[in-house]
């Protein structure tokens, strides 16, 4: 816990910093500059049986319209309650935001018009069928009962649910239901589209689907905010990423560029580690510009080197210079678990299992 | 107002498609107050002329208290079908929609009240067969009644159950309430037969007031001043429930 928080604390100034250094170097050119989200300082504290809990300490954050915006954070985090906060269904504590160019506490009536939000557990009434439940949602956003109709043919055959349209919702399985939920959500054509956990305990290939669609969504223009705490899919469907731990905001970057700024590459030696020359080449190494960090293993050392390709001859030079007999070396790309890893002081798989 | 409408008729709509799928509540719900007109009205045809009964036959007296009573439970348990919907998260997804949150309210409501008249509409036919004479007028004004105690109930029993949102708790709690406001209420047998102490307590019972009015208007005594209190007080708490129960959807989280 202690450790977490001073990881945070050191780090929650980063955002920021990243999002300006880091403009010209990002993976995708992102053509719109207008935010469809900005919020400053945006807080939650929850008041259970006399004490308060801060689920969302001062979340600032910018996303521009066009793309997709990725959560990601062991659960109690915080995500959901700040993507709850967003989408009107609970009153921020604190802090201001703006969504889709409506002021959140002034105007959350505009913010709903122009918005769609798909819960975890999706929210499609069991006793109707997926026809009715669409029909229904565009009704309540204005549209006539005959656009309504239309609108709701054409999503059921876009997303490929035409066997199962006109059954009950309570018979559907998991995939199929979570499809009727994203159709839900885009059923107005909002502008930002919210998507908690959207692929939570499917199989994979409802999630590969669901991705697939939310890609699909993207092309047509749509800005798409999401949570998850799984990897590939924050790493695989994100343009950006914010990765949050205990309601703060540790870091907000491209997967790419959270990848190597933050872990860099991961070289594995495997050494003799009672052969004294092993302390001797730590110092060495220890000391060169390109290792960010060294950890002794026991099975020989860990570098947590930037640039891995360029630098690893070069430390088997040196090794050998030393006279150092190395017995594997392995060079390891990070992934997003590393990333998190470093920034929170835990393993995201821990934290998601003990949640 | 026409968005209130608009939205109002959607959600009647959609709910009214829900329990027409599970109609068999509509008879379980029947089954109590048939149970009271066939197996506990007979027994008051003896009392009937004792002293302290109210004039009018035993079916005139009991039927209309039954009617309240129909009220009273049919729509007090109302709220377990707003948990249903609040658990399968159908409540937090109408509520990112710009949808009225009175009209919310109202089309479940609507739904609710519809099924009780239902069940009403059938007692009074039963209670025809056995004996029941009521004043025509009066009988449709007492449909009035009922259906502003059904809207008070269901709306309070709405609130209740966005609050506890548990079925065992919101049923704990209704029969908590209920059953002192049956009792004291003067449904089962007339509060004329009760002690003092008792008659003074069910002054504060606003449905002691509904079933003396309910009394008065199938006897045809539409000038009888329990109507006017009974339309006046349901009417009052009506709306505050309303209120209440708005207030608890715009809020309302799993």
């Amino acid at each position: 816990m202690t450790t977490a928080r001073g990881v945070n604390a050191t780090h929650r100034s980063r955002p920021d910093e990243h999002q300006r250094d880091n403009g010209d170097k990002r993976e995708k050119a992102i053509m719109a500059t207008t935010a469809m989200i900005e919020t400053h300082g945006l807080s939650k504290t929850f008041q259970a049986r006399g004490k308060s809990v801060e689920a969302v300490r001062g979340v600032d954050l910018e996303v521009r319209a066009g793309e997709i915006f990725g959560f990601l954070g062991p659960n109690g985090a915080g995500k959901t309650t700040t993507m709850r906060m967003l989408s009107t269904l609970i009153v921020p504590s604190g802090g201001q935001a703006k969504v889709a160019g409506y002021d959140l506490r002034r105007n959350p009536a505009a913010v709903r018009n122009h918005i769609g939000y798909v819960s975890q557990q999706g929210g499609a009434e069991p006793v109707e069928t997926g026809r009715e439940n669409l029909v229904l949602q565009g009704r309540v956003y204005g549209m006539s009962h005959r656009d309504a109709n239309q609108r709701a043919k054409d999503l059921i055959s876009r997303l490929d649910m035409d066997a199962f349209a006109d059954r009950l919702v309570r018979t559907y399985s998991g995939g199929q239901r979570r499809r009727l939920d994203v159709a839900l959500g885009i059923m107005h054509r909002p502008q930002l589209l919210f998507l908690d956990e959207p692929t939570t305990g499917l199989d994979p290939q409802s999630r590969v689907r669901i991705w697939d669609e939310v890609r699909r969504l993207h092309d047509d223009g749509m800005t798409i905010f999401l949570t998850t705490h799984y990897m590939d899919e924050a790493d695989g469907l994100c343009d950006r990423l914010a990765i949050m731990d205990n309601g703060s905001i540790v870091s907000v970057d491209t997967p790419t560029a959270l990848k190597q700024r933050i872990a860099g590459d991961i070289i594995s030696l495997g050494l003799d580690v009672q052969n004294g020359a092993v302390a001797r080449v730590s110092e060495t190494l220890q000391a060169q510009p390109y290792v960010r960090e060294l950890q002794q293993t026991k099975d020989g050392l860990l570098l947590y080197v930037e640039r891995g390709e360029e630098v690893l001859p070069e430390v088997l030079r040196l090794l050998d210079h030393q006279g150092v007999p190395i017995r594997t070396v392995t060079l390891a790309r990070p992934t997003l678990e590393d990333v998190f890893l470093r920034l929170t002081g835990r393993s995201l798989r821990e934290s998601v299992e003990n949640a | 107002m026409p968005r209130l409408l608009r939205d109002s008729w959607l959600m009647f709509g959609s709910q009214f498609r829900v329990s027409m799928r599970n109609s068999v509540w509509l008879f379980i719900g029947l089954f109590q107050p048939i149970c009271y007109m066939l197996l506990f009205a007979p027994l008051l045809k003896n009392l009937a002329n004792s002293p302290g009964f109210p004039k009018g036959g035993a079916y005139n007296v009991f039927t209309p208290g039954l009617m309240i009573m129909m009220a009273i439970f049919g729509a007090g348990f109302a709220g377990f079908n707003i948990i249903a919907r609040l658990r399968d998260g159908v409540i937090e997804r109408l509520r990112v929609t710009p949808i009225n949150r009175l009209a919310m309210l109202l089309g479940i409501a609507g739904v609710d009240i519809l099924i009780l008249l239902v069940q009403t509409a059938l007692l009074v036919i039963v209670g025809l067969f056995l004996g029941f004479r009521p004043d025509a007028g009066g009988l449709a004004l007492l449909f009035v009644l009922v259906l502003i105690g059904g809207l008070m109930m269901a709306s309070c029993s709405y609130a209740v159950a966005l609050l506890v949102k548990d079925q065992g708790a919101l049923a704990a709690t209704v029969n908590l309430f209920v059953l002192p406001l049956l009792l004291l209420s003067g449904i089962m047998l007339p509060l004329s037969l009760a002690p003092d102490i008792l008659q003074n307590i069910a002054k504060a019972n606003p449905f002691a007031y509904a079933v003396n009015a309910a009394r008065a208007l199938v006897d045809g005594h539409l000038g009888d001043v329990a109507i006017v209190q009974s339309f006046i007080i349901f009417g009052v708490l009506a709306i505050l429930a309303v209120f209440w129960a708005t207030r608890s959807i715009r809020k309302a989280a799993m």
